[in-house]
Protein backbone atom coordinates (compact mmCIF):
# COMPACT_ATOMS: atom_id res chain seq x y z
CA UNK A 1 0.00 0.00 0.00
CA UNK A 2 1.64 3.19 -0.46
CA UNK A 3 2.66 5.53 2.06
CA UNK A 4 0.82 8.44 1.43
CA UNK A 5 -2.42 6.61 1.47
CA UNK A 6 -1.80 5.42 4.84
CA UNK A 7 -1.42 8.68 6.09
CA UNK A 8 -4.49 10.23 4.68
CA UNK A 9 -6.60 7.10 5.96
CA UNK A 10 -5.21 7.90 9.60
CA UNK A 11 -5.93 11.45 9.04
CA UNK A 12 -9.22 11.29 8.68
CA UNK A 13 -11.23 12.00 11.82
CA UNK A 14 -13.51 9.62 12.80
CA UNK A 15 -16.78 10.08 15.15
CA UNK A 16 -17.33 8.47 18.18
CA UNK A 17 -20.14 6.47 17.15
CA UNK A 18 -18.10 5.60 13.97
CA UNK A 19 -15.65 3.97 15.94
CA UNK A 20 -18.13 2.13 18.08
CA UNK A 21 -19.45 0.94 15.11
CA UNK A 22 -16.01 -0.30 13.62
CA UNK A 23 -15.28 -1.31 16.87
CA UNK A 24 -19.01 -3.53 16.97
CA UNK A 25 -18.36 -4.90 13.28
CA UNK A 26 -14.51 -6.60 14.02
CA UNK A 27 -16.66 -8.24 17.10
CA UNK A 28 -17.23 -11.18 14.54
CA UNK A 29 -19.57 -13.58 17.28
CA UNK A 30 -21.25 -10.36 17.86
CA UNK A 31 -21.43 -9.40 13.94
CA UNK A 32 -22.93 -13.33 13.46
CA UNK A 33 -25.55 -13.37 16.00
CA UNK A 34 -26.63 -9.72 14.71
CA UNK A 35 -27.32 -12.17 11.36
CA UNK A 36 -28.76 -14.61 12.86
CA UNK A 37 -31.35 -12.73 14.76
CA UNK A 38 -32.06 -10.72 11.61
CA UNK A 39 -32.52 -13.48 9.52
CA UNK A 40 -35.12 -15.28 12.65
CA UNK A 41 -36.87 -11.69 12.84
CA UNK A 42 -37.22 -11.88 8.89
CA UNK A 43 -39.12 -15.21 9.31
CA UNK A 44 -40.96 -14.42 12.33
CA UNK A 45 -42.33 -11.37 10.20
CA UNK A 46 -43.06 -13.64 7.10
CA UNK A 47 -43.93 -16.31 9.15
CA UNK A 48 -47.25 -17.10 6.81
CA UNK A 49 -44.40 -17.16 3.72
CA UNK A 50 -41.82 -19.48 5.67
CA UNK A 51 -44.37 -21.97 7.06
CA UNK A 52 -46.84 -23.74 5.09
CA UNK A 53 -49.38 -24.43 8.34
CA UNK A 54 -51.43 -22.23 9.84
CA UNK A 55 -50.37 -22.00 14.01
CA UNK A 56 -53.83 -22.37 15.11
CA UNK A 57 -55.32 -25.40 12.65
CA UNK A 58 -56.10 -28.75 14.20
CA UNK A 59 -54.59 -31.49 12.43
CA UNK A 60 -55.97 -34.49 14.37
CA UNK A 61 -54.61 -36.91 12.05
CA UNK A 62 -51.24 -35.45 12.06
CA UNK A 63 -50.77 -35.58 15.72
CA UNK A 64 -47.60 -35.98 18.02
CA UNK A 65 -45.40 -36.31 15.13
CA UNK A 66 -41.81 -36.15 15.97
CA UNK A 67 -39.52 -33.97 14.00
CA UNK A 68 -39.31 -34.74 10.43
CA UNK A 69 -38.89 -33.08 6.90
CA UNK A 70 -42.91 -31.93 6.59
CA UNK A 71 -42.53 -31.10 10.28
CA UNK A 72 -39.09 -30.38 11.29
CA UNK A 73 -40.06 -29.33 14.90
CA UNK A 74 -42.87 -31.78 14.86
CA UNK A 75 -46.55 -31.53 16.21
CA UNK A 76 -48.67 -31.25 19.63
CA UNK A 77 -51.30 -33.22 20.68
CA UNK A 78 -53.60 -31.34 18.31
CA UNK A 79 -51.60 -31.94 15.55
CA UNK A 80 -50.59 -28.22 14.97
CA UNK A 81 -47.02 -27.68 13.86
CA UNK A 82 -44.48 -26.74 16.37
CA UNK A 83 -42.59 -24.97 13.95
CA UNK A 84 -45.13 -22.20 12.94
CA UNK A 85 -46.09 -22.00 16.39
CA UNK A 86 -42.79 -21.00 17.02
CA UNK A 87 -42.54 -18.07 14.60
CA UNK A 88 -46.14 -17.09 15.01
CA UNK A 89 -45.25 -17.05 18.90
CA UNK A 90 -42.14 -15.33 18.38
CA UNK A 91 -44.46 -12.20 17.17
CA UNK A 92 -45.84 -12.42 20.25
CA UNK A 93 -42.37 -12.71 22.65
CA UNK A 94 -40.55 -9.99 20.82
CA UNK A 95 -43.56 -7.42 20.95
CA UNK A 96 -43.36 -7.59 24.52
CA UNK A 97 -39.96 -7.60 24.85
CA UNK A 98 -39.82 -4.58 22.66
CA UNK A 99 -42.98 -2.51 23.57
CA UNK A 100 -42.19 -3.18 27.16
CA UNK A 101 -38.45 -2.05 27.43
CA UNK A 102 -39.83 0.85 25.15
CA UNK A 103 -42.40 2.13 27.46
CA UNK A 104 -40.16 1.69 30.41
CA UNK A 105 -37.25 3.84 28.44
CA UNK A 106 -40.17 6.53 27.54
CA UNK A 107 -41.20 6.83 31.10
CA UNK A 108 -37.60 6.76 32.56
CA UNK A 109 -35.68 8.94 30.35
CA UNK A 110 -37.22 12.15 31.52
CA UNK A 111 -37.72 10.95 35.21
CA UNK A 112 -33.51 10.32 35.29
CA UNK A 113 -33.11 13.66 33.29
CA UNK A 114 -35.11 15.59 36.09
CA UNK A 115 -33.64 13.98 38.74
CA UNK A 116 -29.45 13.81 37.51
CA UNK A 117 -29.99 17.44 36.56
CA UNK A 118 -31.81 19.21 38.83
CA UNK A 119 -30.78 17.43 42.12
CA UNK A 120 -32.49 18.33 45.48
CA UNK A 121 -36.13 17.66 45.78
CA UNK A 122 -37.37 16.64 42.48
CA UNK A 123 -33.86 13.89 42.71
CA UNK A 124 -35.35 12.69 46.16
CA UNK A 125 -38.81 12.20 45.41
CA UNK A 126 -38.18 10.29 42.04
CA UNK A 127 -35.30 7.88 43.24
CA UNK A 128 -37.44 6.76 46.70
CA UNK A 129 -40.15 5.80 44.31
CA UNK A 130 -37.59 3.38 42.17
CA UNK A 131 -36.42 2.38 45.39
CA UNK A 132 -39.46 1.40 46.71
CA UNK A 133 -40.28 -0.42 43.14
CA UNK A 134 -37.19 -2.38 43.58
CA UNK A 135 -37.65 -3.69 47.00
CA UNK A 136 -39.99 -6.11 45.48
CA UNK A 137 -38.60 -8.82 43.23
CA UNK A 138 -39.09 -8.44 39.49
CA UNK A 139 -40.99 -11.21 38.41
CA UNK A 140 -43.17 -11.21 41.89
CA UNK A 141 -44.47 -7.63 41.12
CA UNK A 142 -45.16 -8.28 37.58
CA UNK A 143 -47.18 -11.46 38.95
CA UNK A 144 -48.75 -9.70 41.38
CA UNK A 145 -49.40 -6.76 38.75
CA UNK A 146 -51.65 -9.44 36.20
CA UNK A 147 -53.18 -11.13 38.54
CA UNK A 148 -54.45 -7.97 39.14
CA UNK A 149 -55.18 -6.20 36.14
CA UNK A 150 -55.88 -9.37 34.39
CA UNK A 151 -54.12 -12.04 31.97
CA UNK A 152 -53.42 -10.42 28.63
CA UNK A 153 -50.71 -8.86 26.95
CA UNK A 154 -51.08 -5.13 27.45
CA UNK A 155 -51.06 -5.89 31.55
CA UNK A 156 -47.72 -8.07 30.55
CA UNK A 157 -46.05 -5.35 29.10
CA UNK A 158 -47.15 -2.62 31.49
CA UNK A 159 -46.63 -4.94 34.27
CA UNK A 160 -42.76 -5.85 32.85
CA UNK A 161 -41.78 -1.56 31.64
CA UNK A 162 -43.06 -1.27 35.21
CA UNK A 163 -40.33 -3.30 37.45
CA UNK A 164 -37.90 -2.17 34.23
CA UNK A 165 -38.29 1.84 35.71
CA UNK A 166 -35.53 1.73 38.50
CA UNK A 167 -33.26 0.36 36.50
CA UNK A 168 -33.36 2.60 33.26
CA UNK A 169 -34.06 5.83 35.74
CA UNK A 170 -30.83 5.15 37.73
CA UNK A 171 -28.78 4.78 35.09
CA UNK A 172 -29.85 7.35 33.23
CA UNK A 173 -29.76 9.85 36.34
CA UNK A 174 -25.89 8.55 37.14
CA UNK A 175 -24.84 9.94 33.75
CA UNK A 176 -26.62 13.16 33.78
CA UNK A 177 -25.21 13.53 36.86
CA UNK A 178 -21.58 13.14 35.43
CA UNK A 179 -21.95 15.16 32.21
CA UNK A 180 -23.94 17.43 33.84
CA UNK A 181 -20.60 19.02 35.47
CA UNK A 182 -18.43 19.14 32.26
CA UNK A 183 -17.51 22.27 30.36
CA UNK A 184 -19.84 22.19 27.09
CA UNK A 185 -22.75 22.10 29.67
CA UNK A 186 -21.39 25.35 31.28
CA UNK A 187 -20.56 26.73 27.97
CA UNK A 188 -24.18 25.78 27.01
CA UNK A 189 -25.85 27.69 30.27
CA UNK A 190 -22.99 30.37 29.88
CA UNK A 191 -24.69 31.21 26.10
CA UNK A 192 -28.08 31.40 27.44
CA UNK A 193 -29.53 28.03 27.00
CA UNK A 194 -32.24 27.21 28.92
CA UNK A 195 -32.50 23.46 30.85
CA UNK A 196 -34.95 21.77 29.34
CA UNK A 197 -32.50 22.98 25.86
CA UNK A 198 -29.40 21.81 28.13
CA UNK A 199 -31.36 18.33 28.86
CA UNK A 200 -32.51 17.24 25.77
CA UNK A 201 -29.56 18.66 23.24
CA UNK A 202 -26.63 18.64 25.84
CA UNK A 203 -26.98 15.82 27.94
CA UNK A 204 -29.49 12.92 26.35
CA UNK A 205 -27.00 12.34 23.50
CA UNK A 206 -24.56 11.61 26.26
CA UNK A 207 -27.00 9.45 27.70
CA UNK A 208 -27.66 7.39 24.61
CA UNK A 209 -24.64 4.61 24.71
CA UNK A 210 -24.56 3.43 27.58
CA UNK A 211 -28.78 3.43 26.99
CA UNK A 212 -28.30 1.27 23.98
CA UNK A 213 -26.35 -1.03 26.09
CA UNK A 214 -29.14 -1.70 28.93
CA UNK A 215 -31.86 -1.58 26.52
CA UNK A 216 -30.26 -4.32 24.38
CA UNK A 217 -30.32 -6.40 27.33
CA UNK A 218 -32.94 -5.45 28.85
CA UNK A 219 -35.15 -6.53 25.67
CA UNK A 220 -33.79 -10.16 26.39
CA UNK A 221 -34.69 -9.93 29.94
CA UNK A 222 -38.34 -8.99 29.27
CA UNK A 223 -38.80 -11.25 26.60
CA UNK A 224 -37.43 -13.93 29.10
CA UNK A 225 -39.87 -12.38 31.80
CA UNK A 226 -42.78 -12.31 29.63
CA UNK A 227 -42.33 -15.54 28.87
CA UNK A 228 -42.04 -16.77 32.63
CA UNK A 229 -45.52 -15.30 32.74
CA UNK A 230 -46.80 -17.16 30.25
CA UNK A 231 -45.15 -20.12 31.26
CA UNK A 232 -47.28 -19.38 35.14
CA UNK A 233 -50.26 -19.26 33.27
CA UNK A 234 -50.24 -14.86 33.46
CA UNK A 235 -49.54 -14.15 30.00
CA UNK A 236 -51.01 -14.34 27.05
CA UNK A 237 -54.09 -17.25 26.70
CA UNK A 238 -53.83 -20.61 24.48
CA UNK A 239 -54.83 -21.36 21.58
CA UNK A 240 -52.51 -18.23 20.96
CA UNK A 241 -48.90 -19.33 20.37
CA UNK A 242 -46.57 -17.68 22.58
CA UNK A 243 -43.08 -19.33 23.57
CA UNK A 244 -43.55 -19.51 27.40
CA UNK A 245 -47.26 -20.92 27.07
CA UNK A 246 -45.78 -23.44 24.39
CA UNK A 247 -43.39 -24.82 27.03
CA UNK A 248 -46.10 -25.11 29.69
CA UNK A 249 -47.99 -27.33 27.37
CA UNK A 250 -44.55 -29.07 26.90
CA UNK A 251 -43.94 -30.11 30.32
CA UNK A 252 -46.91 -32.15 30.55
CA UNK A 253 -45.46 -34.19 27.66
CA UNK A 254 -41.92 -34.16 28.47
CA UNK A 255 -41.98 -38.41 29.08
CA UNK A 256 -43.36 -38.92 25.40
CA UNK A 257 -43.39 -36.16 23.12
CA UNK A 258 -39.91 -33.86 24.17
CA UNK A 259 -40.31 -31.81 21.58
CA UNK A 260 -43.43 -30.07 22.37
CA UNK A 261 -41.23 -28.39 25.21
CA UNK A 262 -37.32 -28.72 23.59
CA UNK A 263 -38.14 -26.33 20.09
CA UNK A 264 -39.88 -23.29 21.95
CA UNK A 265 -37.44 -23.11 24.74
CA UNK A 266 -34.30 -23.44 22.18
CA UNK A 267 -35.50 -20.57 20.54
CA UNK A 268 -36.00 -18.16 23.37
CA UNK A 269 -32.30 -19.11 24.58
CA UNK A 270 -31.12 -18.44 21.05
CA UNK A 271 -32.67 -15.14 21.14
CA UNK A 272 -32.07 -14.07 24.48
CA UNK A 273 -28.51 -15.70 23.77
CA UNK A 274 -28.09 -13.43 21.16
CA UNK A 275 -29.71 -10.36 22.28
CA UNK A 276 -26.87 -10.67 25.47
CA UNK A 277 -23.91 -11.27 23.10
CA UNK A 278 -24.37 -8.29 21.26
CA UNK A 279 -25.19 -5.96 24.25
CA UNK A 280 -21.85 -6.79 25.32
CA UNK A 281 -20.43 -6.29 22.46
CA UNK A 282 -22.25 -3.08 22.72
CA UNK A 283 -20.78 -2.09 25.97
CA UNK A 284 -17.31 -3.55 24.86
CA UNK A 285 -17.57 -1.23 21.59
CA UNK A 286 -18.42 1.35 23.85
CA UNK A 287 -15.61 1.51 26.61
CA UNK A 288 -12.87 3.97 25.47
CA UNK A 289 -10.46 1.27 27.44
CA UNK A 290 -11.52 -1.85 24.89
CA UNK A 291 -9.09 -1.69 22.16
CA UNK A 292 -10.91 -2.94 18.95
CA UNK B 1 -19.69 0.90 63.07
CA UNK B 2 -22.89 0.39 65.09
CA UNK B 3 -23.92 3.64 64.32
CA UNK B 4 -24.12 2.74 60.07
CA UNK B 5 -25.85 -0.71 61.06
CA UNK B 6 -28.59 1.31 63.19
CA UNK B 7 -28.77 4.08 60.03
CA UNK B 8 -29.26 1.00 58.19
CA UNK B 9 -32.21 -0.79 59.47
CA UNK B 10 -33.64 2.44 60.35
CA UNK B 11 -33.79 2.89 56.74
CA UNK B 12 -35.15 -0.93 56.41
CA UNK B 13 -38.19 -0.63 58.24
CA UNK B 14 -39.82 3.01 56.43
CA UNK B 15 -39.08 0.48 52.90
CA UNK B 16 -41.18 -2.43 54.54
CA UNK B 17 -44.41 0.18 55.57
CA UNK B 18 -44.02 1.27 52.19
CA UNK B 19 -44.24 -1.75 50.36
CA UNK B 20 -47.19 -2.64 52.66
CA UNK B 21 -48.52 0.46 51.71
CA UNK B 22 -48.29 -0.13 47.80
CA UNK B 23 -49.57 -3.88 48.14
CA UNK B 24 -52.64 -2.56 49.61
CA UNK B 25 -53.25 0.28 47.73
CA UNK B 26 -52.85 -1.16 44.43
CA UNK B 27 -55.48 -4.49 45.34
CA UNK B 28 -57.79 -1.68 46.26
CA UNK B 29 -56.90 1.12 43.05
CA UNK B 30 -55.64 -1.52 40.03
CA UNK B 31 -57.90 -4.33 40.78
CA UNK B 32 -60.55 -3.02 37.98
CA UNK B 33 -64.14 -3.77 39.80
CA UNK B 34 -65.45 -4.64 43.12
CA UNK B 35 -62.79 -6.67 44.72
CA UNK B 36 -65.68 -8.62 46.68
CA UNK B 37 -67.19 -9.51 43.18
CA UNK B 38 -64.23 -10.74 41.53
CA UNK B 39 -63.43 -12.76 44.94
CA UNK B 40 -66.51 -14.80 45.42
CA UNK B 41 -66.13 -15.21 41.25
CA UNK B 42 -68.96 -15.20 38.97
CA UNK B 43 -71.39 -17.51 40.11
CA UNK B 44 -72.12 -15.54 43.88
CA UNK B 45 -75.32 -14.52 44.59
CA UNK B 46 -75.63 -10.77 45.80
CA UNK B 47 -75.71 -12.26 49.54
CA UNK B 48 -72.51 -14.36 49.66
CA UNK B 49 -70.48 -10.90 47.88
CA UNK B 50 -71.68 -9.19 50.56
CA UNK B 51 -70.43 -11.48 53.09
CA UNK B 52 -67.31 -11.41 51.71
CA UNK B 53 -67.21 -7.49 51.33
CA UNK B 54 -68.04 -7.31 55.41
CA UNK B 55 -65.87 -10.19 56.05
CA UNK B 56 -62.44 -8.69 54.14
CA UNK B 57 -63.67 -5.06 55.54
CA UNK B 58 -64.39 -3.75 52.02
CA UNK B 59 -67.51 -1.78 53.26
CA UNK B 60 -65.60 -0.03 55.69
CA UNK B 61 -63.69 3.81 54.77
CA UNK B 62 -60.31 2.87 52.53
CA UNK B 63 -58.24 5.05 55.38
CA UNK B 64 -60.16 2.70 58.20
CA UNK B 65 -59.63 -0.63 56.21
CA UNK B 66 -55.60 0.53 55.42
CA UNK B 67 -55.67 1.34 59.48
CA UNK B 68 -56.52 -1.76 60.50
CA UNK B 69 -54.41 -3.36 57.63
CA UNK B 70 -51.46 -2.07 59.18
CA UNK B 71 -52.56 -3.04 62.80
CA UNK B 72 -52.79 -6.88 61.76
CA UNK B 73 -49.90 -6.42 59.78
CA UNK B 74 -47.57 -5.52 62.72
CA UNK B 75 -49.40 -8.37 65.02
CA UNK B 76 -48.16 -10.79 62.24
CA UNK B 77 -51.70 -11.25 60.71
CA UNK B 78 -51.95 -11.18 57.14
CA UNK B 79 -55.77 -11.78 56.97
CA UNK B 80 -57.29 -15.32 56.14
CA UNK B 81 -56.87 -16.97 53.54
CA UNK B 82 -60.52 -17.69 51.00
CA UNK B 83 -59.47 -21.16 49.80
CA UNK B 84 -57.76 -22.60 53.07
CA UNK B 85 -60.33 -20.95 55.50
CA UNK B 86 -57.13 -20.27 57.76
CA UNK B 87 -54.85 -17.50 58.72
CA UNK B 88 -52.72 -16.31 55.61
CA UNK B 89 -49.64 -16.06 57.84
CA UNK B 90 -49.85 -20.25 58.90
CA UNK B 91 -50.19 -21.43 55.24
CA UNK B 92 -47.11 -18.95 54.46
CA UNK B 93 -45.38 -20.41 57.21
CA UNK B 94 -45.73 -23.86 56.32
CA UNK B 95 -44.53 -22.73 53.06
CA UNK B 96 -41.46 -20.47 53.85
CA UNK B 97 -38.74 -22.98 54.38
CA UNK B 98 -38.88 -24.57 51.20
CA UNK B 99 -38.65 -21.10 49.66
CA UNK B 100 -36.02 -20.41 51.95
CA UNK B 101 -33.71 -23.76 51.80
CA UNK B 102 -34.03 -23.41 47.56
CA UNK B 103 -32.86 -19.84 47.46
CA UNK B 104 -30.64 -20.26 50.04
CA UNK B 105 -28.65 -23.32 48.09
CA UNK B 106 -29.01 -21.58 45.23
CA UNK B 107 -27.23 -19.04 45.97
CA UNK B 108 -24.45 -20.36 47.78
CA UNK B 109 -23.62 -23.18 45.21
CA UNK B 110 -23.98 -20.20 42.16
CA UNK B 111 -21.90 -18.12 44.36
CA UNK B 112 -19.03 -20.74 44.67
CA UNK B 113 -19.25 -22.22 40.70
CA UNK B 114 -19.48 -18.43 40.07
CA UNK B 115 -16.21 -17.27 42.11
CA UNK B 116 -14.26 -20.34 41.09
CA UNK B 117 -15.22 -19.59 37.43
CA UNK B 118 -14.93 -16.03 37.41
CA UNK B 119 -11.75 -16.50 39.66
CA UNK B 120 -9.72 -18.61 37.16
CA UNK B 121 -11.05 -16.95 33.69
CA UNK B 122 -9.04 -13.67 35.07
CA UNK B 123 -6.25 -15.89 36.04
CA UNK B 124 -5.71 -17.13 32.33
CA UNK B 125 -6.93 -14.18 31.29
CA UNK B 126 -7.19 -13.61 27.08
CA UNK B 127 -5.96 -17.67 26.94
CA UNK B 128 -8.50 -20.60 25.63
CA UNK B 129 -9.46 -21.16 29.20
CA UNK B 130 -10.54 -17.53 29.25
CA UNK B 131 -12.73 -17.76 25.74
CA UNK B 132 -14.07 -21.07 27.23
CA UNK B 133 -15.23 -19.60 30.01
CA UNK B 134 -16.75 -15.74 28.53
CA UNK B 135 -18.81 -18.53 26.46
CA UNK B 136 -20.29 -21.10 28.76
CA UNK B 137 -21.35 -17.91 31.14
CA UNK B 138 -22.77 -16.24 28.60
CA UNK B 139 -24.58 -19.28 27.69
CA UNK B 140 -25.73 -20.05 31.03
CA UNK B 141 -26.55 -16.77 31.56
CA UNK B 142 -29.45 -16.35 28.79
CA UNK B 143 -30.92 -20.00 29.64
CA UNK B 144 -34.29 -18.89 30.98
CA UNK B 145 -35.35 -20.79 34.10
CA UNK B 146 -38.11 -22.25 32.92
CA UNK B 147 -36.46 -24.08 30.04
CA UNK B 148 -33.44 -25.06 32.01
CA UNK B 149 -36.09 -27.02 34.36
CA UNK B 150 -37.64 -28.99 32.17
CA UNK B 151 -34.25 -30.17 30.14
CA UNK B 152 -33.00 -30.99 33.45
CA UNK B 153 -36.21 -33.29 34.40
CA UNK B 154 -36.15 -34.62 30.34
CA UNK B 155 -32.36 -35.30 30.82
CA UNK B 156 -31.90 -36.45 34.68
CA UNK B 157 -35.16 -37.71 35.50
CA UNK B 158 -37.05 -39.27 32.23
CA UNK B 159 -33.94 -40.42 30.27
CA UNK B 160 -31.06 -41.42 32.74
CA UNK B 161 -33.95 -41.83 35.82
CA UNK B 162 -31.41 -40.73 38.33
CA UNK B 163 -33.23 -38.43 40.28
CA UNK B 164 -37.47 -37.85 41.21
CA UNK B 165 -38.86 -35.43 39.34
CA UNK B 166 -41.82 -33.90 41.61
CA UNK B 167 -41.69 -33.48 45.38
CA UNK B 168 -39.86 -32.22 48.17
CA UNK B 169 -39.25 -35.35 50.99
CA UNK B 170 -35.50 -35.90 50.59
CA UNK B 171 -32.22 -33.93 49.34
CA UNK B 172 -32.62 -36.10 46.21
CA UNK B 173 -35.53 -33.40 45.59
CA UNK B 174 -33.66 -30.37 45.27
CA UNK B 175 -31.24 -31.71 43.28
CA UNK B 176 -32.34 -30.37 40.17
CA UNK B 177 -34.59 -27.33 41.77
CA UNK B 178 -31.02 -25.76 42.95
CA UNK B 179 -29.09 -26.88 39.97
CA UNK B 180 -31.83 -24.71 37.65
CA UNK B 181 -31.51 -21.39 40.03
CA UNK B 182 -27.49 -21.95 40.72
CA UNK B 183 -26.76 -21.90 36.58
CA UNK B 184 -27.78 -18.45 36.10
CA UNK B 185 -26.55 -17.25 39.76
CA UNK B 186 -23.25 -18.72 38.41
CA UNK B 187 -23.06 -17.23 35.08
CA UNK B 188 -23.97 -13.81 36.50
CA UNK B 189 -21.05 -14.24 39.88
CA UNK B 190 -18.90 -15.65 37.33
CA UNK B 191 -19.08 -12.47 34.72
CA UNK B 192 -18.58 -10.13 37.95
CA UNK B 193 -15.67 -11.64 39.62
CA UNK B 194 -13.80 -12.20 35.98
CA UNK B 195 -13.80 -8.41 35.28
CA UNK B 196 -13.29 -6.82 39.56
CA UNK B 197 -10.41 -9.44 39.61
CA UNK B 198 -8.79 -7.87 36.39
CA UNK B 199 -9.37 -5.00 37.60
CA UNK B 200 -7.55 -5.81 40.97
CA UNK B 201 -4.83 -7.67 39.03
CA UNK B 202 -3.94 -4.06 37.61
CA UNK B 203 -3.51 -2.29 40.63
CA UNK B 204 -0.61 -1.02 42.37
CA UNK B 205 -0.10 -2.93 45.45
CA UNK B 206 -0.84 -6.75 43.66
CA UNK B 207 2.07 -5.63 41.48
CA UNK B 208 4.00 -4.22 44.64
CA UNK B 209 2.74 -7.92 46.27
CA UNK B 210 4.16 -9.60 43.16
CA UNK B 211 7.66 -7.10 42.92
CA UNK B 212 8.36 -8.35 46.94
CA UNK B 213 8.47 -12.06 45.72
CA UNK B 214 5.22 -13.31 47.15
CA UNK B 215 4.05 -16.28 45.37
CA UNK B 216 1.20 -16.34 43.02
CA UNK B 217 -1.22 -17.94 45.32
CA UNK B 218 -0.45 -15.78 48.23
CA UNK B 219 -0.98 -12.58 45.55
CA UNK B 220 -4.09 -13.86 44.45
CA UNK B 221 -5.55 -14.64 47.85
CA UNK B 222 -4.58 -12.24 50.19
CA UNK B 223 -3.88 -9.35 48.19
CA UNK B 224 -6.62 -9.75 45.27
CA UNK B 225 -9.33 -11.88 46.02
CA UNK B 226 -10.51 -9.73 49.08
CA UNK B 227 -10.80 -6.81 47.34
CA UNK B 228 -12.38 -8.35 44.22
CA UNK B 229 -15.27 -9.67 46.69
CA UNK B 230 -16.11 -6.33 47.39
CA UNK B 231 -18.09 -5.50 44.68
CA UNK B 232 -19.15 -9.45 44.24
CA UNK B 233 -21.11 -9.30 47.52
CA UNK B 234 -23.52 -6.39 46.78
CA UNK B 235 -24.64 -8.31 43.42
CA UNK B 236 -25.17 -11.53 45.48
CA UNK B 237 -27.72 -9.80 48.04
CA UNK B 238 -29.38 -8.18 44.70
CA UNK B 239 -29.45 -11.06 42.76
CA UNK B 240 -31.53 -12.82 45.81
CA UNK B 241 -34.68 -10.72 44.43
CA UNK B 242 -34.19 -12.57 40.85
CA UNK B 243 -33.60 -16.30 42.35
CA UNK B 244 -37.42 -15.08 44.73
CA UNK B 245 -38.41 -14.65 41.36
CA UNK B 246 -37.26 -17.95 39.67
CA UNK B 247 -38.19 -20.02 42.99
CA UNK B 248 -41.86 -19.64 41.86
CA UNK B 249 -40.97 -20.86 38.22
CA UNK B 250 -39.18 -23.50 40.40
CA UNK B 251 -41.08 -24.70 42.44
CA UNK B 252 -44.23 -24.89 39.70
CA UNK B 253 -41.74 -26.92 37.39
CA UNK B 254 -40.40 -29.59 40.52
CA UNK B 255 -44.30 -29.13 42.81
CA UNK B 256 -42.24 -27.48 45.20
CA UNK B 257 -44.56 -26.96 48.25
CA UNK B 258 -42.64 -23.27 48.74
CA UNK B 259 -44.52 -19.61 48.62
CA UNK B 260 -44.05 -19.14 44.94
CA UNK B 261 -46.23 -22.35 44.34
CA UNK B 262 -48.73 -21.44 46.96
CA UNK B 263 -49.13 -17.63 45.40
CA UNK B 264 -49.38 -19.32 41.87
CA UNK B 265 -51.90 -21.49 42.87
CA UNK B 266 -53.81 -18.17 45.14
CA UNK B 267 -54.01 -16.31 41.46
CA UNK B 268 -56.33 -19.18 39.83
CA UNK B 269 -58.20 -19.23 42.94
CA UNK B 270 -58.41 -15.57 42.97
CA UNK B 271 -57.33 -15.63 47.03
CA UNK B 272 -56.19 -12.41 47.21
CA UNK B 273 -55.95 -11.82 50.87
CA UNK B 274 -53.21 -14.71 50.11
CA UNK B 275 -51.94 -13.17 46.97
CA UNK B 276 -51.56 -9.96 48.91
CA UNK B 277 -49.71 -12.36 51.86
CA UNK B 278 -47.07 -14.15 49.85
CA UNK B 279 -46.49 -10.64 47.93
CA UNK B 280 -45.58 -8.39 51.19
CA UNK B 281 -43.58 -11.29 52.70
CA UNK B 282 -41.20 -12.51 49.88
CA UNK B 283 -40.65 -8.32 49.14
CA UNK B 284 -40.23 -7.95 52.99
CA UNK B 285 -37.40 -10.46 52.80
CA UNK B 286 -35.68 -9.53 50.09
CA UNK B 287 -35.19 -6.29 52.00
CA UNK B 288 -34.31 -7.96 55.40
CA UNK B 289 -31.53 -9.49 52.79
CA UNK B 290 -29.98 -6.78 51.29
CA UNK B 291 -30.04 -5.04 54.83
CA UNK B 292 -27.77 -7.97 55.75
CA UNK B 293 -25.89 -7.58 52.26
CA UNK B 294 -25.37 -3.93 53.37
CA UNK B 295 -23.92 -4.83 57.14
CA UNK B 296 -21.97 -7.80 55.83
CA UNK B 297 -20.55 -4.98 53.12
CA UNK B 298 -19.60 -2.46 55.93
CA UNK B 299 -17.56 -5.26 57.53
CA UNK B 300 -15.70 -6.27 54.68
CA UNK B 301 -14.66 -3.15 53.41
CA UNK B 302 -14.04 -0.20 55.85
CA UNK B 303 -13.84 2.79 53.65
CA UNK B 304 -17.99 2.15 54.03
CA UNK B 305 -18.37 3.31 57.63
CA UNK B 306 -17.16 6.85 57.06
CA UNK B 307 -19.18 7.13 53.42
Amino acid sequence: MPSDRLITKQSAPAGLYQLVLLKFVRNRVALAGLCCLLLLLLAILFAPQVTPYDPLQKNTPERNQAPSLLHPFGTDKLGRDIMSRVLYGGRVSLQVGFLSVGLAVIISTPLGLLAGFFGGIADNAIMRVMDLILAFPGLILAIWLVSLLGSNINNVIIAIAFFSLPTFSRLIRGVTLSIREMEYVMAARSMGAGSLRIMFFHILPGVLGPMIVLTTLGVSGAIVAGASLSFLGLGVRPPTPEWGAMLADGRNYLRTQWWIAVFPGMTITLVVLILNIIGDALRDALDPNVRA
Amino acid sequence: MSQYILRRIAIAFPLILAVTTVVFVMLRVALPGDPAQIMAGDRASPDQIELIRRKLGFDRPVLEQYFIFLGNFAQGDLGRSVKFREPVMGVIAKAFPFTVTLTFLSVTVGTAIGLLIGIITAIYQRTWVDNFGIVLTVFFFSIPTFWLGLMLILIFSVGLRLLPVQGAGTWRHFVLPVTTLAVGQSALIARLTRSSMIEVLSTDYVRTARSKGLAQRQVLLRHALRNTLIPVITVVGLSVGGLLGGAVITESIFGLPGVGRLAIDAISNRDYPMIQGAVILVAASFVFVNLLVDIIYAFVDPRIRYA
